[in-house]
């Protein structure tokens, strides 16, 4: 039984169709990949699983329920689906702990004790408990950027977004970042990760989908996929980022 | 011209009392005008409707007839209608009314510069608008704006001198008293300059030291 | 007592509304010229000139305009000076303008990039002709949003004139109301007076902020 199961998947900005007809299944704890050029709507596709965007046809279906339109309310639904973004997007008001300790107590009503556990939890998760009482001003990237994946985690959800995790770091805090995702994948986490990092995408994901002008163009097993592409359009694409 | 302050001595009582009018009007307006602009703002700005619409127009109202003018139709025109309002209070609601409609233009433009990735986040974990405006939005768009929030201030706490025309014993009013009893009126309104020249620089002081510990997030360094 | 009709007093509050609009423009008028003096002044060089002009302003910005207009008032009389609510009232009123001017464009006048300076000055401009030819006219372009915006402060203002006096508006107001004695009318009806003339001004110094900015200057 697949954990998300998205069906004839359709999104349109305007005129621009972005999104034609997208059909996937995920099983728990697999880590798809997800590359594409530019444009080819990966981002928006993701978004449209946590409903940031809403899309005008198909289904999304999580564990036999129904997540899209106003099935779920946005509380269930970051209970379901959690999300790291580009450019972290942490609250810089709040330490990392109230950043992460934030949704649980407002939107699952968490005692703060227990949501303080929780928070501590996942921050040594991630390898971050030493700051737990810093602002997000105070800290490099790589950190703000696990910090982030901690906040995302505190709401225990069943599936984990990563679009383009890393792209905003130097390069040399790449490593920490992708460190963190590969651990939880090895916990058997389920992730869904959009990313320009093929050779962490090669060894740490399950599967590679290659995303074409808003239609799932190749997908399959990243040994196969890398090595054998079938279509033109991923070998020039293999090509262009290799 | 010779200026003789020595007349303003046995007064010192009236002023203080009216320093502390003053005093405590600036406070207590501060503080509802304040909380008036978090909630206006948040209406304006995030909802639609009606009651948005009303308060624009509120916000329009007070922002384009003067203090003065709104305080003689609270004041005066209140209990005609056949509601008893106290000069104190009806200066009261019209210092809030004022600082209330500026302070939440101001703050609509610190809300308005909020990155578009901080509404995403709070949506992506489930946060409402409410909630997300208030766990959120509100402190780092307080935050931007906070030097033309105390200039506000500052404007309302000064233009408070006007409440003496209702015959709220205010710092002004105790000028006024005084004039027309030592009518020394130039000596007198002098001191009472200075002394609302030192409140508006103590004010800014007052402000910027809280300031500094409310916004302490912005300032980066080690942790 | 009340053989007010609504016509009387809508008719005594417009003439004594022009009396808000002369004094309004000649605070306007008055403070602009002033305040652009003070701005020229303290763009300047000279230190002890800059630091005075800079100590003006805070003052006027400070202190309530009702002391102003109280100083302006009583100061003229204890100098040995009879002077009228009108002189008292534009004095005053034109130093308060030709403060938050002087405040305002010299903002603007920062905010024109520090390579303009330098590069009018590697052309052998000297300082009055950058400022003429390269910064006054950039700088102009960033003024005239807030400068009209701040045109509405002068006219709510000269409310105040009434404290002392002056009958404009708000006195006609508190005078019709001692005689027909309908506050909630009367004073209604001076705020929609001053609404017909600061609302206009406050679109429109809204509309030319928003062309400005949203043109992508900056
Ligand atoms: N909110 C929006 N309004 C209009 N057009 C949009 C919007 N979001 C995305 N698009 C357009 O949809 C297309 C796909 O965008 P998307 O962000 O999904 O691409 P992507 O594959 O994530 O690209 P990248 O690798 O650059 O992140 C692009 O042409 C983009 O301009
Ligand atoms: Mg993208």
């Amino acid at each position: 039984m697949a954990l998300v199961s998205v069906k004839d998947l359709h999104k349109s900005f305007g005129d621009l169709e972005v999104l034609k007809g997208i059909d996937l299944d995920i099983e728990p704890g697999e880590v798809v990949a997800v590359i594409g050029r530019s444009g080819s709507g990966k981002s928006t596709f993701l978004r449209c699983l946590n409903q940031l965007e809403q899309h005008d046809w198909g289904t999304i279906h999580l564990a036999d329920q129904r997540l899209d339109g106003s099935a779920m309310s946005p509380g269930e639904l970051s209970q379901n689906v959690g999300m790291v973004f580009q450019s972290f997007n942490l609250f810089p008001h709040k330490t990392v702990v109230e950043n992460v300790m934030l949704a649980p107590v407002v939107v699952k009503q968490t005692p703060r004790a227990e949501a303080r556990k929780i928070a501590e939890e996942v921050l040594d998760k991630v390898g971050m408990l030493e700051k737990v009482d810093a602002y997000p001003a105070q800290l490099s990237g790589g950190q703000q950027q696990r910090v982030a994946i901690a906040r995302a985690l505190a709401m225990d959800p069943k599936v984990l977004l990563c679009d383009e995790v890393t792209s905003a770091l130097d390069p040399e805090l790449v490593g920490e970042v992708l460190l963190v995702l590969e651990s939880l994948a090895a916990e058997g986490m389920t992730l869904i990760l959009v990313t320009h990092e093929m050779k962490f995408a090669r060894d740490v994901s399950h599967r590679v989908v290659f995303m074409h002008q808003g239609r799932i163009h190749e997908s399959g097993d990243p040994q196969t996929l890398f090595t054998q592409p079938k279509t033109p359009e991923l070998s020039q694409f293999i090509a262009s980022v290799l | 011209m010779t200026l003789d302050f020595s007349t303003l001595l046995p007064y010192s009582g009236e002023i203080m009392e009216g320093l502390v009018t003053t005093l405590w009007l600036t406070v207590v307006t501060t503080f509802v005008g304040i909380a008036l602009a978090i909630v206006v703002a948040y209406v304006r700005d995030l909802e639609s409707g009606i009651m948005s619409r009303l308060l624009g127009g509120y916000v329009e109202v007070v922002r384009n007839t003067p203090f003065i003018v709104q305080l003689f139709f609270l004041f005066f025109g209140l209990p005609a209608l056949g509601i008893p309002i106290s000069a104190t209070v009806a200066a009261l609601v019209a210092m809030i009314l004022n600082l209330g409609a500026y302070t939440a233009e101001i703050l609509r433009a610190g809300i308005d510069s909020t990155a578009r990735g901080q509404h995403e986040a709070s949506r992506a974990l489930g946060l409402s608008r409410l909630q997300s405006y208030r766990h959120v939005v509100l402190v780092p768009a307080f935050s931007r704006v906070y030097p033309s929030l105390i200039s506000q201030c500052i404007i309302v706490m000064l233009g408070s001198a006007v409440v003496s025309q209702i015959s709220v014993f205010d710092l002004t009013y105790a000028a006024n008293f005084i004039q027309s009893r030592n009518f020394r009126g130039f000596e007198v309104y002098l001191v009472v300059t200075l002394i609302y020249l030192l409140l508006a620089v103590g004010m800014r002081r007052s402000f910027e030291l809280v300031g500094r510990r409310l916004f302490a997030f912005r300032q980066g360094g080690s942790a | 007592m009340t053989d007010f009709t609504l016509w009387d007093i809508v008719r005594n509050l417009l003439l004594a509304g022009r009396w808000t609009v002369v004094l309004s423009l000649i605070a306007f008028v008055g403070g602009a010229a002033v305040g652009l003096v003070l701005t020229l002044l303290r763009m300047g060089g000279f230190k002890p000139i800059r630091w005075l002009i800079r100590l003006y302003v805070d003052v006027f910005q400070g202190t309530p305009l009702l002391m102003q207009l109280f100083l302006a008032y009583f100061g003229a009389a204890a100098l040995g000076f009879d002077v009228s609510a009108w002189t008292a009232a534009s004095l005053a009123l034109t130093l308060f303008t030709s403060a938050f001017l002087c405040d305002i464009w010299r903002g603007c006048v920062e905010a024109v990039p520090s390579g303009q300076w330098q590069a009018s000055r590697v052309l052998g401009l000297n300082y009055l002709q950058s400022m003429r030819h390269v910064i006054l006219p950039q700088a102009l372009r960033l003024a005239v949003p807030p400068t009209v915006g701040f045109s509405v402060q002068v006219i709510k203002g000269t409310a105040l004139a009434s404290v002392i006096g002056f009958v404009e508006l708000t006195k006609a107001g508190t005078m019709l109301n001692n005689a027909a004695f309908a506050p909630f009318t009367i004073f209604a009806l001076v705020a929609l007076g001053y609404f017909i003339l600061c609302y206009p001004l406050s679109r429109y110094a809204r509309y030319l902020e928003k062309r400005l900015y949203g043109a992508g200057i900056r």
